[in-house]
């Protein structure tokens, strides 16, 4: 099921050590559309095993749409995405059941089931996919409120009573209820203080290395960027206009990636840094 | 830990977890576990029987080496099971080395065991006192309500009393919107159910009083019936249920949005903006309904005689004037403000009273139209009483 196509410019940029790693999210010639309007056409994008990938780009320029689409939950019009080498379009249900346990998704607003509490929110995975004893679901439940940095007595708080921090953060143990291998953050920072959002991009680093994650995020945060991404793809004009490392983003020539990562805050975070 | 999707469709046989006793007797006391396979989530079950080889029924080892370099697969609940055994033998007094293990197990066997939890303990009472605490949280509960309804109304009345003060913050064109949404578009299906219900009534009054060669007394059982009871209470309900609901939501989601403190900060009180025209609206609907309301079922009984019992409607009429006084119409038309007020309080209590979730919306709305409809017959059977009382 090798897709072979061109080898899409922006590989250019990663070097030749980025080429041997596995690919596990391959995207080529996707295009994505809503009516006669099209949010994204010839979009490639690769995502290797074991990085942290950034994924900025405007607003309104279709980066939830890319993430919706490579989840399966926005159609597409054309082109291939394939996880783990299999063809999203092209696998049997069953498989495709099967894939869908190995990544977690964090949701802009948590998307927490409001009517459990923090550790049923996490239990619901565990219960629904595998055969697990209740006490040993409690067990874990609990060791993964306490890796994301919960204190024990907010596992049995219903949503509603956690501040937006606290949201997010049960919001990814719920996603890492099942110990997936890739990882989806949708602004994982966004809404959270300077502090808050440093100690996430930090918690987020750890549990990649604990857990041998894959993580794509879909982020403003340029502190994020800077801080924890090891790779970045900026969407723009409805494509993959640069991927690479900070400096390849710095360096590119782009119209938009010039102004966002040469912009008066991304100055600040530069000077901040050195 | 690498996986492609085809070892989750290959034989379970060989990713079975396992936990065997190492080769040969305790050397030095060192006891010497080996584990293998894959100790995942999706082996929960087996993982757990595989864990009881470590239980050590003979007494605990001094020392125990845990070996892993057999292991294929090790996610955070394995790696759980392990520090619990290691744990649990630790307690007895053993000591525990995991050896041969792979960089990346060493990295999640070391955070996990950095981070023993435990579930904090629930407090365990009996059923009785569980009982005991309900019933009296209830009566708590429901004299809060009380008081906090008389509070409301008052906040209410001096936010009239504001208006009457300064017409010219009187919001008409607000009112016109509640009348049309609470009154004008109520009218088909209050009346088609008053029509049906007048209907049925008669006909069952005219099979009954046929047996005593009564027949015309129907138009006496309907006339009063309708006008003293029925055509304010299916009113109030059927408003209980399509105007008092919507305003719960309407203003609980405007609460759930922040949309009422915006409405404060800006100097409107919200009373005064969102509540009055709404109370108004039923105030002044719900007798307009009612009296449709009479009159559809009064006619839908008019029919019904006609067809079953021959009473022709100059006849009904006729007896119907007999039958009934002002006294009687103006009974049911003096209750439908009361009712509109019970109604629209609750409604608007119950939505201010909605916090930040989507779920607590869905809450106060049903107990919204619950309350609401047990209020009213709680008053129609106070008014009854009242009524007596005085001989009206």
């Amino acid at each position: 099921m090798e897709q072979m196509t061109q080898s899409p410019p922006q590989q250019a940029s990663d070097g030749a050590a980025a080429d041997e790693r596995e690919v596990v999210i391959r995207v080529r010639d996707l295009e994505v559309g809503f009516g006669t309007k099209t949010i994204m056409k010839n979009l490639d994008l690769d995502v290797y095993r074991g990085e942290i990938l950034g994924f900025v780009g405007g607003s309104g320029q279709g980066k939830s749409v890319l993430t919706r689409a490579i989840l399966g939950l926005t159609p597409t019009r054309h082109g291939t995405i394939e996880v783990f080498g299999r063809d999203l379009d092209r696998i049997p249900t069953r498989e495709r059941r099967a894939l869908e346990r190995r990544w977690g998704v964090l949701f802009q607003q948590g998307a927490l089931f409001s009517a459990l509490t923090v550790k049923q929110n996490i239990q619901v995975p565990m219960r629904e996919h595998l055969d697990m004893p209740q006490h040993l679901m409690d067990d874990l439940a609990m060791l993964k409120i306490d890796m994301v940095g919960l204190k024990p007595d907010a596992a049995d708080k219903f949503p509603s009573e956690l501040s937006g921090g606290m949201i997010k953060r049960a919001a990814l143990a719920r996603a890492l209820s099942l110990d997936p291998d890739i990882l989806f953050l949708d602004e994982p920072t966004s809404g959270l203080d300077p502090i808050g959002a440093a100690d996430f991009d930090e918690l987020i680093a750890t549990l990649q290395r604990t857990l041998g994650l894959t993580v794509y995020m879909v982020t403003h945060d340029l502190d994020s960027l800077y801080t924890v991404c090891d790779r970045i793809a900026a969407l723009a004009e409805g494509r993959i206009v640069a991927a690479g490392p900070i400096e390849a983003m710095l360096a590119s020539d782009h119209p938009w990636v010039r102004s966002y990562f040469h912009g008066k805050r991304a100055r600040a975070v530069t000077a901040a840094d050195s | 830990m690498p996986l492609s999707t085809d070892a989750l469709a290959d034989d379970a046989n060989l990713h079975e977890p396992a936990l065997d006793r190492g080769e040969g007797a305790r050397l030095d006391g060192v006891e010497t576990l080996v584990a293998g396979g894959e100790w995942t989530a999706e082996h929960a079950s087996a993982v757990e029987r595989a864990a009881i080889q470590a239980r050590f029924d003979e007494g605990p080892p001094e020392k125990v080496a845990i070996d892993l370099s057999g292991l294929s697969r090790l996610d955070t609940m394995g790696a759980l099971i392990l520090t619990q055994i290691r744990f649990g033998l630790e307690a007895n007094g053993a000591q525990v080395d995991f050896v041969n293990e792979k960089e990346a197990h060493r990295i999640l066997l070391r955070e996990v065991s950095a981070r023993h939890v435990e579930a904090p303990p629930v407090p365990h009472r009996s059923r009785f006192v569980n009982f005991l605490t309900e019933v009296g949280e209830t009566m708590v509960m429901s004299w809060r309500d009380l008081v906090s309804g008389i509070a409301f109304l008052g906040e209410v009345f001096a936010a009239v009393a504001r208006i009457a003060l300064h017409p010219s913050r009187f919001r008409a064109t607000a009112l016109v919107n509640q009348i049309e949404q609470v009154a004008f578009k109520g009218v088909p299906i209050i009346t088609l159910i008053s029509f049906l219900v007048g209907a049925i009534i008669a006909q069952q009054g005219v099979f009954q009083l046929r047996q005593f060669g009564a027949t015309t007394f129907v138009v006496d059982l309907v006339g009063i019936l309708v006008l003293r009871e029925l055509g304010v209470l299916l009113t109030s309900i059927m408003v209980a249920g399509r105007s008092g609901s919507a305003f719960t939501a309407e203003i609980g989601s405007m609460k759930m949005r922040e949309e009422i403190d915006a409405l404060r900060v800006m100097g409107l009180d919200p009373i005064e903006v969102l509540i009055v025209p709404r109370l108004l609206a039923l105030v002044i609907g719900l007798p307009l309904l009612t009296f449709l309301s009479s009159m559809s079922a009064m006619f839908g009984a008019l029919i019904v005689s006609w067809i079953y019992a021959d009473i022709s409607p100059d006849v009904f009429l006729a007896r119907l004037q007999d039958a009934i006084a002002l006294n009687t119409f103006f009974v049911g038309l003096i209750k439908a403000p009361f009712m509109a007020l019970v109604i629209g309080v609750i409604a608007c209590i119950e939505g201010l009273a909605v916090k930040g979730s989507a779920e607590s919306l869905g809450r106060q709305v049903t107990s919204s139209v619950v309350k609401a409809i047990f209020m009213v017959i709680v008053m129609d059977g106070l008014f009854a009483i009242f009524f007596a009382a005085i001989d009206y």
